[in-house]
């Protein structure tokens, strides 16, 4: 199929697009529990893909966090007064993301971006399903953009423990064909998991492509329910990163090929995006060699 | 400024700047590339090869603490025949120098590496990496036996012949590390690279239980820089000829002129580049400019400089 095709042809190069400069915050603004950042990056707006990632320094000169944080770009755009500008939804959990949280407008951040594999898009419409899970629904508003300018359909599913930590902006609403909440304590949409009604679209014939963003629980869980059937399913996966560039190799996968031999692959370089198909879910945080 | 000279020589092996990557630290050069030119450094030093491909240890991998970070990779790599067939040729044809790092699990392993690249020719010396923390027994690590250390030096050195520079890996995680040092000069080392990753541990709050997958990892980064300094310092005191090859929380030219005044003729760059791939670059151009100020007509003439006589 096109799509996992172009996957594979971005998988093949290494931060083929990648640079390190300066970006300054164009804005800060708290949507509920998150905080959505604008930053200005110039003309390298242009190779920032749905499902490509920012790795930003944290906590200034004098920091103890020594590694950078990534985080998925959510949506690009050009405009004439800043010109390139990427959004980040970002969760202010951690120190490093606090930090990064509190920046004022006009803070410069050190960036590397555009890093990791782009989610595939396909050549002729599909129907496309998008699910996220908590803010891991940040970048699939920009790939809702992408895949509806492909014409294509595009339902979205979109899940949390709480209503406050589902990200769903007004604007990106517009992107769907269709959205639906779900949430565990039932405070926003329909009380459940956001898993809970894949199963019947796939059997109505309804998904021809998953787009998955989110808790690797969730993106496993999906994959489970379609294995075996004819549905590609790209999932953004998320491990702990040193490096975000592919030298460090603490973010590794199980992920087999298409002889069925596992390795462990790194999810800066071969990913975040993946084929779900090809994860080994059962593997995650073991040794492949062992099991086999 | 123009008469400056930056080269450095470990053994045999003549290199135009002092900066290099350190094992493990940039794979095996690919991914750093997008971001500066290899052949523009010292050289690369690939990430530790073993005989077969390995997957090293389960995850997590990884835990950032205080300036620094824990690792527990577990020397996961293609093996050394995907190594010398696309990552080794690879590298030659950027004109970047090579320094072959290698790994074994036996003193057997380490011999049987080093006759796979002895007549492969763009290598210009080998690491003989006796110290990663990351294997299954603590107990396996030669470099805190000085008596296998010897042994697996010995037998790379008997394989390898004597022109290819061998560059011994040591731990700081040693009671006499000098005696160790000496010990593996004295059956064929050309020169010395320290320190490797100090051992350390976290545990995860919420799970109750050691947090890498591995338990222990490698400490790493700018926190276990004055153990660097501390050993190199030992270590040219008391074997003032042999070449060292520093390392350990480098981050700046400040911090890499601190292992050459101690005693290194050289200073890898790791963990630094995890935070910033262009790292290497930023601490070439700091160290010279230093070395400058300071009025030193060539890097040779720095290093060791904190241990000359008073005046």
């Amino acid at each position: 199929m096109a799509y996992s095709r172009m996957v594979k042809v971005l998988m093949s190069t290494i931060n083929r697009s990648a640079s390190q400069f300066i970006a300054s915050v164009v804005s800060n603004k708290r949507v509920g529990q998150y905080h959505q950042l604008i930053l200005q990056v110039g003309e390298i707006v242009t190779f920032c893909k749905p499902g490509n990632f920012i790795a930003i320094k944290v906590g200034g000169e004098s920091s103890r966090m020594i590694l950078r944080r990534a985080f998925a770009i959510s949506r690009t755009s050009q405009s004439s007064s800043f010109g390139g500008t990427i959004e980040l939804i970002v969760a202010p959990f951690g120190s490093g993301s606090s930090w990064l949280c509190s920046q004022p407008e006009g803070s410069e951040l050190d960036v590397v971006t555009p890093l990791g594999t782009a989610f595939g898009i396909p050549t002729e419409p599909v129907k496309a399903l998008l699910v996220g899970g908590g803010y891991g629904s940040a970048p699939l508003f920009g790939l809702a953009e992408v895949l509806k300018l492909r014409g294509c359909k595009v339902d979205m599913l979109l899940g949390a423990s709480t209503g406050g930590k589902i990200y769903a902006p007004m604007e990106g609403k517009r992107s769907a064909n269709s959205l639906r909440i779900y949430t565990e304590d039932g405070s926003m949409g329909e009380k459940g998991r956001v898993t809970d009604p894949i199963w019947a679209l796939v059997q109505d014939n309804a998904v021809d492509v998953i787009y998955s963003c989110g808790p690797m629980p969730m993106l496993a869980a999906i994959s489970k329910l379609v294995e075996g059937t004819d549905i590609v399913h790209q999932c953004a996966v998320e491990e702990s990163m040193a490096c975000g560039v592919g030298v460090c190799m603490t973010c590794v996968l199980p992920v087999a090929n298409d002889q069925g031999q596992v390795s462990m692959l790194r999810s800066c370089i071969d990913g975040p995006v993946m084929d779900g198909s090809l994860v080994q879910w059962d593997l995650v945080g073991q040794v492949p060699e062992v099991h086999q | 400024m123009t008469t400056f000279d930056f080269s450095t020589t470990l053994g045999s092996a003549w290199f135009p700047t002092p900066i290099f990557t350190a094992s493990g630290c940039a794979s095996s050069g690919k991914e750093l590339s997008q971001f500066f030119d290899l052949k523009d450094i010292g050289a690369v030093v690939t990430k530790s090869v073993m005989s077969k491909p390995r997957h090293g240890r389960p995850t997590p991998r990884m835990a950032e603490t205080p300036s620094g970070m824990l690792n527990s990779i577990g020397l996961q790599g293609p093996g050394i025949d995907s190594f010398l067939a696309n990552d080794l040729p690879w590298l030659i044809e950027q004109k970047s120098r090579v320094i072959v790092s290698i790994a074994g699990e036996t003193v057997e392993e380490y011999a049987t590496l080093a006759r796979r690249i002895r007549s492969v020719s763009g290598i210009s010396a080998v690491e003989v990496n006796i110290s990663c923390p990351n294997v299954e027994n603590r107990g396996l690590v030669f470099a805190c036996d000085p008596d296998a250390s010897r042994r697996v030096v010995d037998g790379v050195r008997k394989t390898i012949g004597g022109e290819l520079p061998i560059i011994v890996k040591l731990s700081p995680d040693v009671t006499n590390l000098p005696e160790i040092a000496a010990g593996v000069v004295d059956v064929g080392a050309d020169a010395l690279a320290l320190i490797n990753t100090v051992l350390g541990m976290v545990i995860n709050l919420d799970t109750m239980r050691p947090h890498l997958g591995g338990k222990t990892g490698g400490l790493s980064g700018p926190a276990i820089r004055p153990v660097a300094v501390r050993a190199i310092y030992q270590v040219h005191a008391a074997l003032p000829k042999v070449p060292i090859l520093g390392m350990g929380g480098v981050s700046s030219g400040r911090d890499a002129l601190e292992l050459i005044l101690a005693g290194a003729s050289g200073v890898s760059i790791g963990t630094a580049s995890f935070g910033n791939p262009t790292a290497l670059m930023q601490v070439q151009h700091e160290l010279k400019e230093l070395l400058v100020a300071r009025g030193f007509t060539s890097l040779s003439a720095a290093v060791g400089f904190a241990h000359r006589e008073e005046m």
